[in-house]
């Protein structure tokens, strides 16, 4: 076949797709905003989302904060500037590693889980039997996933950001010789609102890339049990990969401010 | 076709995904309180022509009445108003694995109105009576139950509605011979004691002939034989014949597609 035929046929395919994926959002915000609520979801969705990842967030974060004090030292030892260790951490952590990090293991831990459900769900004709019993799926099935990713992600990453800090500032002063007097306050000094709220804003982001991601592919899931395998796969694979791409727009967006 | 006026008239339905065209231009009468089943091969598309009646799969062509009103391309409002009217049994009972049977039961009662969960409780036992299944069901959850009493469940959540027009997608497939005709006995009971239309689809001939006023053959995506189930012997229609006889020489050829 004539390859670039085959290209063609690949990005119509691809267009198509985001085509598809944006109109399921819009449609799943519409309806979902329009009500009828359902609290009761909603509710059920910010504590999975928000509440079950905390372990699995927080146990990232503090790693990350501990190897960051590690590496940056070592790092800024080079040429005298160890005292930048505290306020590389928090910058670093706020502004990429909490959002982008805490983004991953929730695409992992929840977008997998979302594309199962949704998918068993699609295969066994439950979506089709909520609808027959006067329920819109985007409003009960979709819309509280989305609000639930969107708003609890900033929440895990607030949490993460301090755990993160928390773990820099133990290898500072435990291993690296700061006093916790000067690690604290070296955070503090150069940390602006900013590097907060641009991490919290990309936390955001990705939480609704997360969940719409898990939602989609388990919404559109076909086939029985291969087919909900490979939904929950691509959930996790392209939130992943979307992530990584939104951050750098998002950074760009952002950049130097 | 009939003398009672069609409470479901569907005229030159076409439905296709991508090259498979499963139904090619079919017309079927469902005359207002009476059973119609409709027969036919697996694959054939019956299944989809339900949904099709739903509105949960959007027909590309052709035209559906409930009432006189038309379900192809209506509006999401007007699709929910339809809806109403329905109770659908599915083909793998479709219950929510999420919720205990008695919120399972008394879902689309719940969607409609604003009842406090002793009310709900109270219905679902009643319905839950109605297929005969004691009220300590109630609180299983639906992995809990056998198929038979899945399948009742979920006949127990379509009649709760007390809808004007039930479906039943094969309601007896996967059941020993005793509880099939169980089955078969509630759906006629409900049915009657409802006044309500009633359109199933089965292989189980036991069943066509204890449920069925009237019988529809697909094939190929088009009705080839209708008449009342005392015909169905003496259709003079080899396919019907070859069908109905379970023979694998004839003119339905199987494996070919
Ligand atoms: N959502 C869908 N997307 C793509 N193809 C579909 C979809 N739903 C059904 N089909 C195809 O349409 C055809 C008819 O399916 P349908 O489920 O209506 O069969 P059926 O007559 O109910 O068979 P069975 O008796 O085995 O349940 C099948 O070949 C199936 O692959
Ligand atoms: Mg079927």
């Amino acid at each position: 076949m004539n390859p670039l035929r085959r290209i063609g046929a690949g990005l119509l395919d691809f267009c198509q797709q985001i085509g598809s994926i944006a109109t399921f959002a819009l449609v799943s915000i519409g309806r979902g905003l329009a009500g009828p609520w359902y609290p009761a979801q909603i509710l059920r969705q910010m504590i999975d989302i928000g509440y079950y990842s905390l372990p699995v967030v927080g146990l990232t974060a503090i790693f990350t904060g501990m190897v960051l004090a590690l590496q940056s030292y070592t790092g800024f030892a080079r040429f005298e500037a160890e005292s930048a260790v505290a306020t590389i951490v928090v910058v670093s952590l706020t502004r990429e590693l909490g959002p982008v990090l805490a983004g991953l293991m929730v695409a992992g831990r929840v977008g997998a889980a979302m594309a199962a459900e949704l998918g068993t769900m699609r295969v066994t004709e439950q979506i089709d039997a909520l609808t027959t019993l006067s329920t819109d799926p985007h409003r009960y099935l979709i819309f509280p996933r989305l609000l639930g990713g969107t708003l609890m992600l900033p929440l895990l990453v607030l949490v993460a950001d301090i755990i993160g800090v928390f773990g820099g500032f133990v290898v500072g002063t435990s291993k690296l010789g700061f006093s916790p007097y000067t690690y604290i306050d070296q955070t503090l000094q150069y940390l602006e609102t900013q590097d907060v709220v641009v991490g919290l804003v990309k936390a955001a982001v990705f939480g609704f890339i997360v969940t719409l991601m898990g939602c989609w592919n388990g919404y559109q899931s076909r086939g029985g049990a291969q087919g909900v395998g490979a939904a929950t796969t691509r959930a996790v694979v392209t939130a992943s990969i979307m992530i990584l791409v939104f951050d750098y727009i998002l950074t760009e967006i952002f950049f130097s401010r | 076709m009939t003398e009672a006026p069609a409470k479901i008239a569907i005229r030159g339905l076409q439905k296709s995904f991508g090259r498979k065209h499963v139904l090619r231009g079919l017309d079927l009468d469902v005359p207002a309180g009476s059973s119609v089943v409709v027969i036919g091969g697996s694959g054939t598309g019956k299944s989809v022509l339900l949904k099709c009646i739903l509105g949960i799969l959007q027909a590309d062509q052709g035209s559906i009445r409930v009432d006189g009103s038309e379900v192809v391309g209506a509006s999401g409002r007007d699709l929910e108003g339809i809806r109403h009217k329905f109770g659908m049994l599915f083909q793998g009972g479709a219950l929510f694995d999420s919720l205990p049977v008695w919120e399972n039961v008394t879902f689309g009662v719940r969607a409609r109105q604003r009842i406090g969960r002793d009310e709900a409780r109270r219905i679902a036992v009643e319905n839950l009576g109605k297929v005969g299944l004691a009220a300590d069901v109630a609180d299983l959850m639906p992995a809990e139950l056998s198929g038979g009493m899945q399948k009742r469940v979920g006949l127990a959540r379509a009649v709760a509605l007390e809808p004007e027009i039930l479906f039943f997608d094969e309601p007896t497939t996967g059941l020993d011979p005793i509880m099939a005709d169980v089955i078969n006995d509630l759906i006629r009971s409900l049915t009657r004691a409802m006044g309500a239309t009633a359109l199933s689809i089965t292989h189980d001939m036991a069943s066509v002939r204890k449920i069925a006023d009237y019988v529809a053959m697909l094939y190929e995506g088009r009705v080839i034989w209708y008449g009342r189930v005392e015909d169905l012997d003496r259709s003079g229609n080899d396919f019907v014949d070859q069908f109905i006889h379970g023979r694998a020489e004839g003119p339905i050829t199987v494996g070919t597609r």
